[in-house]
């Protein structure tokens, strides 16, 4: 990766039937680089890659290309290539022709087209698969195909609109992987979208965290992870216990009644700020011993950890142990400096981070509107 | 109450194929007259290819069948392109727009068009009644079946599929012919096979829209039943009514295979 601009949205807004989907949104995408789009649903991921790729003119703003405005170039004429949400291959087509498709509306010759298919399918793992028809392949191998048929057309930069949403968890990982170490091999830029924060921590250079049609935060994965610029992004990357605070002076902050130091600076002095701290982050001592002391009350176990629910002063957070404390146990815990993170005061201060209504249902309920969301989907 | 149903059944089936039943039967009938039954022959038939008359009319209407078919399957799949590329409401205004034409009474669509080509006769001596007011009339009837047909595989395409064509540097007319049109194409031929099946059909609208000059089989048996009827009219209507029956049951073959490939891909 280098520093060089490739992609660079400026000012873009756009809306659809008076409802404004991207406002102002500021992009830049550098060479080989591996960006994802992450947000919720309907927050504009899907409008962002489509204005890239050429489908959607924004109403407002520029995209450049190479640092040449391309607003009013048409889809067919821009080096860049997408992978659709459900892969769009052409059925009437088997999957050599379908690899081939670029390079033949480019009349590439025969011999040329032979060997990059054959290369494209080496690549993605589905040598011998060329005569087959396209239909008749699995979830996972039209994937393959897809990827195969946005390759060939040797883009400089590829679109992926949450490929992977389809398959299963398993396959899901192997793709993830598979995909990271394509975009290396090949050194073009991959612009990612997904809904799923784990995927674009694992996979990318920069993550750009959206919400409502607004870029909340950009940074690595790293600094989306510990530095959350504010409730959303906290709230959205990972578990949050976001509390209200007061930065008293540089490296001081208040909370719950209790002066904490932590590695903050910036801020105004008795700034109100929101404090993140991260479930995992808090270290369990015997009451005497802690800063703070609570009540659990309730413990699920997760496997590697048990999700513990403790209440402060009717405050309930969450802690993520790998200690059993039983339900109606009271514990204390330590909070050091470099557990604690300092945001400022958003629109989104007091949505997030209060764990007082959670409950194992509640988990499951959301897990189940997903699935019925992901079934929606597949089923359009 | 089964067997009552069957019963019922039967009874319905027997009054709507009855007439065809012997009008069949008498075409086969060795007798001029109409109640007699004089034995089988085919002479009927052999008269029938033998009727210059006869045979005008059935080069005029298949003339028209397959132009009216070719023309209207190539406005009616643009046309249920253009609508599907719209969005929500209009495509809804515009597939009711569609379907009225197809309910509206035959006799209404007849007439008004032979009052337009009459009026732009009367004003410009272009469009005399005859093969081309013909031709026009069954095109204008036959795209809505076309646009009908189109619809639903549009619909069931993947939507993403012609911007993956544009994505790979495509242009958007071949990029139609060569991913859109494939897909749809089970549609686009029932759609041409109805519409041909509709134009050889037709009597109604080609009754006001023919002229002297161009008259298809249909108004030619009508006005053949003006003067004594002779049992070629029975031999004509048969192959007329196995045609057609056969042409709606290539349409409806057609369909199901569809919709359990349809099934299959799920
Ligand atoms: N063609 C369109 N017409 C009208 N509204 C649209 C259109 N496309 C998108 N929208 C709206 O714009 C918003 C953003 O849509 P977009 O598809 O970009 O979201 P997304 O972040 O990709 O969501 P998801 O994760 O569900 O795919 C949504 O509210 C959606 O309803
Ligand atoms: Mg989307």
């Amino acid at each position: 990766m280098n520093e060089k601009k490739i992609i660079e949205l400026r000012d873009i807004a756009v809306s659809f039937d008076g409802e404004p989907v991207l406002k102002n949104l500021n992009l830049s995408i550098s060479d080989g680089e591996f960006v994802t789009l992450l947000g919720p649903s309907g927050c504009g991921k899907t409008t962002t890659l489509r204005i890239i790729a050429g489908f959607i003119t924004p109403d407002s703003g520029d995209v450049f290309f190479d640092g040449k405005r391309v607003n009013d170039l048409p889809a067919y004429k821009r080096t860049v290539n997408t992978i659709f949400q459900r892969y769009a291959l052409f059925p009437h087509l088997n999957v050599y022709e379908n690899v081939a498709f670029g390079m033949r509306v480019q009349k590439k010759s025969n011999q040329e087209i032979e060997e990059t298919v054959t290369k494209m399918l080496e690549l993605v793992n589905l040598k011998g698969f060329e005569k087959r028809s396209v239909a008749k392949l699995s979830g996972g191998q039209q994937q393959r195909v897809a990827i195969a048929r946005a390759l060939a057309n040797n883009p400089r930069v590829l679109l992926l609109d949450e490929p992977l949403a389809a398959l299963d968890l398993k396959l899901r990982k192997d793709m993830q992987t598979e995909l990271k170490n394509i975009q290396k091999s090949l050194g073009i830029s991959f612009i990612y979208v997904t809904h799923d924060q784990e995927e674009a921590l694992s996979m990318s250079d920069t993550v750009v965290v959206m919400d409502n049609g607004v870029i909340q935060q950009i940074g690595t994965p790293q600094d989306i992870y510990n530095e959350p610029q504010n409730a959303f992004v906290a709230d959205f990357i990972g578990e949050s216990n976001i509390l209200d605070g007061v930065m008293l002076e540089d490296y001081l902050v208040e909370f719950f009644g209790r002066k904490f130091s932590c590695l903050d600076a910036g801020f105004e002095k008795n700034e109100p700020v929101d404090v993140v701290i991260r479930p995992e982050d808090i270290d369990i001592v015997e009451p005497v011993k802690g800063h703070l002391t609570g009540l659990v009350t309730n413990v699920t176990f997760k496997g590697v950890h048990y999700d513990t629910i403790v209440d402060f002063k009717g405050f309930k957070w969450l802690i993520q142990t790998t200690d059993y404390y039983p339900e109606g146990s009271t514990i204390g815990i330590v909070l050091n400096p470099e557990d604690i993170h300092i945001m400022k005061k958003s629109a989104y201060s007091g949505m997030f981070g209060d764990y007082s209504s959670y409950s194992e249902e509640f988990d499951e309920l959301g897990d189940a509107v997903a699935a019925a969301e992901a079934e929606e989907e597949a089923e359009e | 109450m089964k067997l009552l149903s069957k019963i019922y059944n039967g009874i319905i089936f027997a009054f709507l194929y009855a007439p065809i039943v012997v009008l069949i039967v008498y075409s086969f009938n060795d007798s001029k007259h109409r109640v007699k039954w004089g034995g089988f022959t085919l002479d009927w038939y052999k008269e029938l290819f033998h009727n210059e008359l006869i045979m005008e009319a059935l080069w005029l209407t298949l003339q028209i069948a397959v132009l009216a078919a070719v023309i209207s399957t190539i406005i009616g799949t643009m046309a249920a392109v253009g609508i599907y590329s719209m969005n929500g409401r209009l495509r809804n205004l515009m597939m009711g727009v569609n379907n009225i034409p197809m309910v509206n009474p035959e006799i209404v669509t007849g007439i008004s068009m032979m009052l337009m080509f009459v009026a732009i006769y009367r004003a410009t001596g272009f469009l005399r009644p005859g093969f081309l007011t013909l031709l026009l009339a069954h095109i204008t009837f036959c795209i809505p079946y076309v646009v009908l047909q189109v619809m639903p595989k549009l619909r069931q395409m993947n939507k993403h599929m012609y911007e993956a064509a544009l994505d790979l540097g495509c242009r958007p007319v071949p990029a139609f012919f060569k991913v859109v049109l494939p897909e749809i194409m089970p549609g686009v031929i029932t759609g041409a096979l109805m519409a041909f099946t509709m134009s050889l059909d037709d009597f109604v609208i080609s009754y006001f829209n023919s002229g002297a000059s161009a008259q298809n089989l249909s108004v030619t048996i009508y006005s053949m039943t003006k003067k004594p009827i002779t049992p070629e009219i029975n031999a004509l209507s048969t192959l007329m009514f196995g045609t057609v029956l056969l042409l709606l049951i290539i349409v409806n073959i057609r369909q199901v295979r569809d919709l359990n490939k349809q099934k299959e891909r799920r």
